[in-house]
């Protein structure tokens, strides 16, 4: 059977060379089809005799298989060939930047508030706020400064008008707070705070953190740990040295500046101490159950050490080149 | 509080060097602001005399002088300044000396004449700014002395910040006595002599408002000489404390009082008319300053009178007329204990701030008021002679000096240390308080000068500061754990600004007080918030919109070559209220230039009304917005929103007026929105509802309306008709242009109609569209095939 070989190699040879998947089509026709070489030699098995038709059938059928299988295999190398041209073509530059809208970034005041809130949440701190003009009473004389006190001189106050004053700092909101809520309390309170003040060092509005915890067994001890801690969780610095200086403040006592150890110095980054009787007993706290501690920090000065900042008035100035470096 | 340390040494004398003394200082609550050397370093300058000034001979300007240093020989100088002439003493530094600047002396040769030194002016000692010279010494300057031994230049300054809790430490003797407790140094305190009294003639002295001068003192000195020079060492002192002298009688006052805390004041006897009152003063009573402030008084005030006349404001500044002068023979020295209340905020409504007011309105001691007068008494007669006259003296009522009760307890709950009995003990002592104990209770009397130690916390914030707040350790507080309520019906401030953030806002933080004109032009406010004072006049006004200050940040990165700015801000607005003022806090964007950064493969666009309306609803979603057309002072009267939440205003939107664009120098326009912070913090807890288990159908309907129909009316036409089936309409397009007439726009909608139960039939489909498309025809829509 020579011929079968013939045609199988035959047709080998030209599906090898075929890269049009018409042109196979056409091709194997030539083989396959109504008028194919193969058909033909099958038709012819019925001049044989019924011992030899078997024998013959399985062979021309063994050719057909052959034929048919190379048939399939050219069709798939084909159509993968296709494919990868296709690919090819799709082919994108990634490189190109993305479209649409850019991203925007927060104040650096702003990253440095919810970092504060969320060490001090972490300890269970709740957040409280208060008005930004407020009652001379809540920002004086509820924390124990009186008219005429020494210590009103201190805080270069702007007038609303004489019983309304831009909050000179953020401790109204312990009063405020401690008004509205009985002991244990554990709150931090932030926001704008205002002095009559204006220079390289000082913003005639700046923002506080304003700390504050009342139990039945809280210590000026307790105060060093929580400040020490969160400064060096702030910071994050365990060996971050924090100092505590007596100071005054009419509305604490005992009183302390807190000092933090920077390139080789101190620098100053809040007042704290021990909430004094006259303001707990002007909320109808009873200060022989009740201790506390309230501390206030400087929230630009936190900002300016962590991020490197220099000036402070860069923070209000909303200059693009200088807010886009803390996104 | 500033002063000579080696005056302070003269008091308590601890084996401290300066810095390790202000530390000390520093550490227990006397805050050393400056620690500053009297005089830049040098040496081997010393007193000399000019002998003998003769013409160079080869320098028309430059003199050879004979120059005695307290040598056998006198050294030969060549001295360039006008003012050497023989007799005159003045600082030489000798061949070896090194001035400021390492400006080293060496033997030189000036125009072929040797000179062995160089006589200094006081710029060249680093001890002036500006010198004409030579410094001419004293004619008494001891020759030969060396300059830093003669004017005890080898001294530093201290300035401490003292709180006002600590008026005790305005006067040396509290500084020292401070030092003392901290330092276990002696203390050596003045030998205040009692005065003979070689006059008998006193002056009637009365006090009015015994509640305000419980104690009033004063004597009559005659005869003394008040022009008689201020001797060196007491004007040294008070120079390096700050003062400048003025003559003898008032130094020696402004020294007891720096000395002691005690303020003092003495009157030319010779102008007072009868007796001393110290008394209220009368409603329009008038009185001229010392500084030549005319002030006129009311019954708040506290003043010194004789029968005649206000002469002093008490304890704050004495009047013009009754000063002592030069000329002054006979004098009234007055030492009184004005009570703090009397004084506090007196000095501050004149705009006065002196040093007796200082003192006063914190507190003097009043058990020194009557030896201050001695010890001023004494220095009068020393350095100005004269003879001193009895007392007199008024005396009311001192503060009461109630014991304090000290628990150990307390000391131990508060300080959170346990400090046993003898340590309280020891720390009670080195303060020099006088006590008894009973048990682990301590009585403490609180001394006449410690006008800040009336309660238990007030010794308690003592013992701390004595034992030192380095010495309490840092201690986590124990407390029972509970967890924070934590809302789901608010959402964070953080979650709502990170969203800006993501829409490509970079967040700024302006003043909160703005130019008047902003409020006026922007807002509309005729009638702003204002401060009574104000840092600057475009800062007199609390804002009472937030765009003032994203306007002002705008301009601010145009003028830096930004050509796109999206910015936001969250803050406090500000308005008058019937009661009080109105404060809420609002959030507030503004968008400028392209709505994308510039990139490729999007067509440059301006950002417009749209781009942010866009970035409103995603603030608020899932909440739904409507947008109603309403004037806004700032905004395009075309362009400008209400915005409604629930019915409820809730802030505004629009592009900048063209009018303020142009005025505030904007190429192009910008587009605004400022929303209430609280109804977007709003939220509700979700409740999942069923899903419909049909899908929905979409029809598209087109019409075509006039430009004055908005799409809102259509929409609320539409579902207010609850045409059955649909759930949802949304409009898709907007088409104007060929097709579609002039004045008239075409609205593409897609209707979802949506049953629980069934699918729709094609005959339902259709009636409900039949109905909708009647609705929009009652609005002049025409169906656009």
């Amino acid at each position: 059977m020579e011929e079968l070989q013939k045609i199988l190699d035959h047709a080998l040879q030209q599906f090898a060379v075929i890269s049009d998947e018409a042109e196979l089509e056409q091709v194997k026709a030539k083989y396959l089809g109504k008028e194919g070489s193969l058909t033909a030699l099958l038709k012819g098995l019925g001049k044989l005799s019924a011992e030899e038709r078997p024998a013959a059938g399985a062979r021309i059928n063994q050719v057909k298989q052959g034929i048919e299988a190379a048939l399939q295999q050219r069709r798939d190398a084909l159509q993968q060939n296709k494919l990868a041209q296709k690919l090819a073509a799709e082919a994108l530059d990634v490189t190109l930047p993305g479209r649409g809208l850019g991203m925007g970034g927060l104040h650096p005041v702003t990253r440095t508030l919810e970092r504060i809130e969320q060490l001090f949440h972490s300890l269970g701190f709740a957040t409280a706020s208060g008005p930004e003009i407020e009652r001379d009473f809540y920002n004086f004389t509820a924390l124990n400064i009186p008219e005429n006190h020494p210590a009103r001189a201190m805080h270069d106050t702007f007038y609303i008008d004489p019983q309304h004053v831009l909050r000179t700092h953020t401790s109204p909101v312990q009063v405020r707070y401690m008004e509205a809520n009985q002991p244990p309390l554990k709150i931090i309170s932030s926001g704008r705070v205002y002095r009559v003040d204006s220079d390289a060092t000082h913003s005639p509005m700046f923002h506080q953190v304003e700390g504050l915890w009342v139990d039945e067994e809280i210590s000026f001890a307790n105060l060093k740990g929580v400040v020490q801690d969160f400064l060096q969780r702030f910071f994050e610095r365990d060996d971050l040295q924090v100092r505590f200086r007596p100071s005054f403040f009419p509305f604490t006592e005992p009183s302390a500046e807190m000092d933090m150890s920077w390139n080789g110095g101190w620098l100053e980054i809040g007042g704290c101490g021990m909430v004094h009787p006259n303001v707990l007993k002007h909320v109808n706290i009873d200060s022989e159950k009740y201790l506390g501690f309230a501390f206030g920090l400087g929230v630009e000065r936190l900002a300016m050490l962590r991020y490197g900042v220099n000036d402070l008035r860069q923070f209000y100035e909303s200059d693009l080149r200088f807010l886009k470096q803390f996104n | 509080m500033k002063f000579s340390e080696n005056w302070l040494r003269t008091w308590v004398n601890p084996a401290l060097s300066s810095d390790e003394l202000a530390h000390v200082l520093t550490m227990a609550g006397l805050e050393v602001e400056t620690l500053e050397a009297v005089a830049p370093a040098f040496n081997n300058v010393v007193v000399a005399e000019v002998l003998e000034v003769v013409k160079h001979p080869n320098a028309d300007r430059l003199n050879v002088c004979q120059v005695n240093v307290g040598e056998a020989q006198p050294l030969t100088i060549v001295c360039g300044a006008a003012n050497v002439a023989v007799g005159v003493k003045v600082p030489c530094a000798r061949i070896g000396a090194v001035l400021p600047g390492n400006f080293a002396i060496k033997q030189a040769k000036v125009r072929n004449v040797e000179s062995f030194g160089m006589l200094c002016s006081g710029k060249e000692l680093g001890l002036a700014e500006e010198s004409h010279g030579l410094w001419l010494l004293p004619s008494d300057a001891p020759v030969g002395k060396t300059l830093r031994d003669y004017l005890e230049l080898d001294d530093k300054l201290f300035t401490l910040k003292l709180t006002p809790n600590r008026s005790d430490c305005s006067g040396m003797v509290g500084v020292a006595r401070d030092v003392a407790a901290l330092t276990g140094s002696a203390l050596k305190l003045l030998d205040i002599k009692i005065q003979s009294v070689t006059l008998s003639e006193q002056l009637p002295v009365n006090v009015a408002d015994a509640k305000a001068c419980p104690l009033y003192c004063g004597r009559l000195v005659r005869g003394v000489d008040a022009a008689a020079p201020t001797p060196a060492w007491m004007l040294r002192r008070l120079e390096r404390s700050g003062l400048r002298g003025i003559s003898a009688v008032v130094d020696i006052t402004n020294y007891v009082m720096l000395e002691m805390g005690q303020p003092l004041h003495a009157f030319d006897a010779a102008q007072l008319s009868g007796g001393i009152t110290v008394r209220r003063a009368r409603k329009s009573e008038a009185l001229t300053l010392l500084n030549e402030q005319e002030v006129v008084l009311d019954e708040e005030v506290l003043v010194i009178a004789d029968d005649a006349r206000v002469l002093a404001l008490a304890g704050i500044m004495g009047g013009q007329g009754s000063g002592v002068e030069t000329t002054t023979r006979d004098v009234f020295l007055e030492s009184a204990f004005f009570h703090p209340d009397a004084i506090a905020g007196k000095a501050r409504r004149f705009g006065l701030a002196t040093d007796s007011s200082f003192r006063f309105e914190r507190g003097v001691d009043f058990a020194a008021t009557r030896q201050a007068l001695e010890r001023a008494t004494q220095l009068l007669l020393e350095i100005c002679g004269g003879s001193a006259g009895v007392i007199s003296e008024a005396r009311g009522e001192l503060p009461k000096r109630i014991a304090i009760t000290l628990r150990r307890s307390r000391v131990a709950r508060v300080l959170g240390i346990m400090l046993d009995n003898a340590q309280i003990t020891a720390l009670l002592k080195r303060l020099q308080l006088d006590f008894v104990t009973n048990g682990d209770d301590f009585s403490v009397m609180p001394p006449s000068f410690r006008f800040d130690l009336s309660i238990e916390t007030d010794l308690i914030e003592e013992l701390a500061r004595l034992h030192g707040y380095d010495n309490i350790p840092a201690l986590a507080p124990q407390a029972t754990l509970t967890m924070l309520p934590y809302s789901e019906l608010q959402r964070p401030l953080s979650r709502i600004q990170q969203l800006l953030v993501s829409h490509d806002y970079q967040e700024i933080v302006s003043y909160a007080f703005v130019d008047e004109q902003v409020e006026r032009e922007l807002c509309g406010n005729v009638e702003p918030v204002a401060l009574q004072n104000p840092i600057a006049s475009n800062l007199a006004v609390m804002r009472s919109s937030l765009i003032g200050g994203l306007v002002g940040a705008l301009r601010f990165n145009l003028n830096r070559n930004q050509a796109r700015a999206r910015l936001f801000e969250v803050g406090a607005c500000f308005a008058k209220a019937r009661e009080g003022y109105m404060q809420s806090q609002r959030l507030s964007g503004l968008a400028y230039g392209t709505a994308l950064p510039e990139q490729w493969g999007a067509a440059a666009k301006l950002v417009d009304f749209y781009d942010v309306k866009t970035d409103v609803e995603a603030l608020f979603s899932p909440q739904e917005l409507r947008f109603v057309t309403a004037p806004h002072p700032a905004l395009h009267p075309g362009r400008s929103a209400q915005i409604l939440c629930g019915g409820q205003t809730v802030g505004w939107i629009g592009e900048l007026h063209p009018q303020w664009q142009q005025q505030y120098d904007m190429a192009q326009p910008a587009v605004w929105f400022e929303v209430e912070l609280g109804a977007m913090t709003q939220a509700k807890v979700p409740r999942m509802q069923e899903i419909a288990k049909f899908l929905p159908v979409r029809r598209d309907l087109a019409v075509v309306v006039d430009e004055s129909v908005t799409v809102q009316a259509l929409l609320d036409a539409m579902m207010d008709a609850s045409v059955p089936g649909v759930a949802q309409i949304s409009l898709f397009d907007v088409y104007r242009g060929k097709g579609v007439d002039q004045d008239k726009k075409s609205l593409a909608f897609r209707v979802l109609l949506q049953d629980t139960q069934k699918t729709f039939t094609d005959s339902e489909i259709e009636t409900s569209i039949a109905l909708l498309v009647d609705i929009m025809k009652k609005h002049g829509a025409q169906l656009r095939m």
